[in-house]
């Protein structure tokens, strides 16, 4: 694990975690689009909050599938579940919400599994033995160029 | 026969996720480490290799599918309760999912991990 693929696996949290809420609060400006009157949906995306909340899911795709390309599902996933921490947090902070006992337990739960994984080694679905340098020489997959690259 | 809809949707939207997930993360193991494909042969390559892949498409359809079951879902049941029941379900369902399909080692760090994370999700949402 690199420092650039840590900044990858944030990213897909912190992407998600605001991609989410930019979308729904630029959708009640907006307010209900009905179903015979879909061009509304399209000037829904002149919105600044709709359109800025697009870019983010957009964000959130790419670092995503980047974190897949090196990592196992298994430790994806968890790994990016600090979102929903953010979300209650940015709630809590920001918004100025008030956050139950019960929310509190599962964020500590959430938390727990995230600290779970993060000691583990982030790919095992190509390698056989436990190590991730020893994983990291199994993935490479391309065949070695012949000095062509940039 | 409200509950059995909401319920239904719930599911469906569980396993649609699922396979989506399950699809993109194939897709990408064969497309490989993107960020040395990037230093060897620069963005448009990853583009193409990953527009190139079948099991991209297949991922992305599947994300649609979870994605209508959502409304379908939301039609008829609260929000408070299909967000946090379904993303539990997808989250126990990947370790699966992806014990099986992907032949990811699961070991027990991994399932106390998504346990953790379903539940407090479940909690956190509900």
């Amino acid at each position: 694990m690199t420092f650039r693929k840590y900044l990858v696996l944030a990213g897909v949290a912190v992407f998600a975690a605001t991609g989410d809420p930019m979308l729904s609060y630029g959708m009640k400006q907006v307010g209900a689009v009905s179903v015979h009157d879909l061009p509304n949906l399209f000037a829904a995306i002149l919105n600044p909050w709709v359109a800025g909340g697009i870019v983010l899911l957009l964000a959130f795709f790419a670092s995503y599938m980047n974190a897949l390309s090196w990592a196992d599902l298994t430790y994806v996933l968890p790994a990016t579940s600090v979102s929903y921490v953010l979300l209650a947090l940015v709630a809590r902070f920001a918004l100025h919400e008030q956050v139950s006992l019960r929310r509190w337990l599962g964020i500590a739960l959430i938390s727990g599994g995230v600290g779970f994984i993060a000691g583990g080694p982030a790919l095992t679905s190509h390698a056989h033995d436990e190590n991730s340098a020893g994983a990291s020489a199994v993935r490479e997959t391309e065949p070695a160029s012949t000095g062509v690259d940039r | 026969m409200r509950h059995v809809y909401t319920w239904s949707a719930i599911v469906l939207m569980a396993l649609t996720s699922v396979v989506g997930d399950v699809l993109l993360a194939r897709a990408m193991k064969q497309v490989g480490d993107v960020h040395a494909l990037l230093r060897r042969s620069g963005v448009l390559a990853v583009v193409g290799r990953i527009l190139g892949n079948p099991n991209f498409f297949l991922g992305v359809a599947a994300m649609a599918c979870a994605f209508f079951s959502l409304l379908f879902a939301l039609s008829w049941g609260d929000v408070s309760l299909i967000a946090p029941a379904a993303a539990s379900l997808t989250f126990i369902g990947n370790a699966f999912a992806a014990k099986v399909f992907l032949h990811e080692r699961v070991d027990r760090r991994r399932w106390i991990a998504a346990g953790l994370v379903a539940a407090g999700v479940a909690l956190l949402a509900g």
